[in-house]
């Protein structure tokens, strides 16, 4: 199979684990692709940790680091994604290290779902739910955003087809 | 010190992830993204059970496994983009069932998490 192939779909269907042999070569061949992950996703979760060390939360507060670190983590994946889709083809590491890595270890899900259930307390509820949907729309707006600006300002029309990820 | 144990449970959370999410979607032919489903899920279970462990959870192990960890194993941005993908590709009942199933699965997973740890120490 090509680097393009590995560059835009995760997926490997060509290789049968069964087979020894595809097995090894599949360990090989992902060993820098797990590296650069593991490396990025350091990266992010210690820019996250800052944010959060920065904007502390105290209980039944509304979690603005969450909410900020997670906009602005799928405002960039909007960025990326279409920069290494539709604009250039970009080094087959790139999007581990920065989509699936950095951007990966910087945004958060279980930090989100434990803040909602935190604030699922009297005197906090509403808040609970601002922030269970503020943060959904604030991430669906962002990378929304994300992809529109990247594809505005480098003039790339949408992708024909707009294959399954 | 603290930082230090966040960025190394995140280089064990972020390609457990990548790990995770290939197995999984080599298994199954629906456009649904199972395999984030899947992390978050589980991110958000381990998480919530170390908060319910409260003050019986010493802080640098709450920096490793919470923040460095479940932070990097579960994600954001790829929840949404793959929600804007699905509805990019018309599949805007999976768009919303992604968006509505993960919600509630992952609060409830960090409730069940929370519960049962919070149960079984005190």
């Amino acid at each position: 199979m090509t680097s393009d192939a590995e560059l835009t779909e995760p997926i490997d269907p060509d290789v049968d684990l069964r087979v020894r042999a595809q097995r090894r070569e599949l360990v090989r061949s992902q060993l820098p692709v797990l590296g650069v992950i593991s490396l990025g996703g350091g990266i992010g979760a210690l820019a996250r940790f800052g944010i959060a060390q920065w904007l502390p939360t105290g209980p039944g507060q509304f979690p603005w680091a969450t909410f900020w670190t997670n906009a602005i983590g799928c405002f960039l994946i909007g960025i990326l994604m279409v920069l290494i889709t539709e604009v250039v083809s970009a080094h087959r590491l790139v999007r581990p290290f920065i989509g699936v890595g950095f951007l990966g270890g910087f945004t958060t899900f279980s930090t989100y779902a434990v803040e909602i259930h935190n604030l699922l307390k009297p005197g906090s509820v509403g808040t609970a739910f601002a922030y269970l949907v503020g943060a959904l729309l604030a991430a669906g707006l962002a990378v929304v955003l994300g992809v529109w600006f990247t594809r505005w300002a480098t003039g790339v029309r949408r992708s024909a087809g707009g294959d399954a990820a | 010190m603290t930082a230090v144990l966040v960025f190394v449970g995140a280089m064990v959370g972020a390609p457990l992830r990548y790990l995770t999410d290939r197995s999984v979607q080599r298994r199954h032919d629906s456009v649904f993204p199972w395999g984030t489903f899947t992390v978050n899920i589980a991110g958000s279970l381990v998480l919530g059970g170390l908060a319910g462990a409260g003050t019986a959870l010493p802080s640098p192990a709450m920096a490793l496994l919470g923040l460095g960890f479940c932070g990097a194993l579960t994600t954001y941005s790829t929840f949404s983009y793959e929600t804007l993908r699905l509805v990019e590709s018309h599949a805007h009942f999976y768009a919303a069932l992604n968006v509505i199933v993960t919600v509630i699965a992952g609060v409830g997973a960090a409730l069940l998490g929370y519960t049962a740890v919070a149960a079984l120490i005190s």
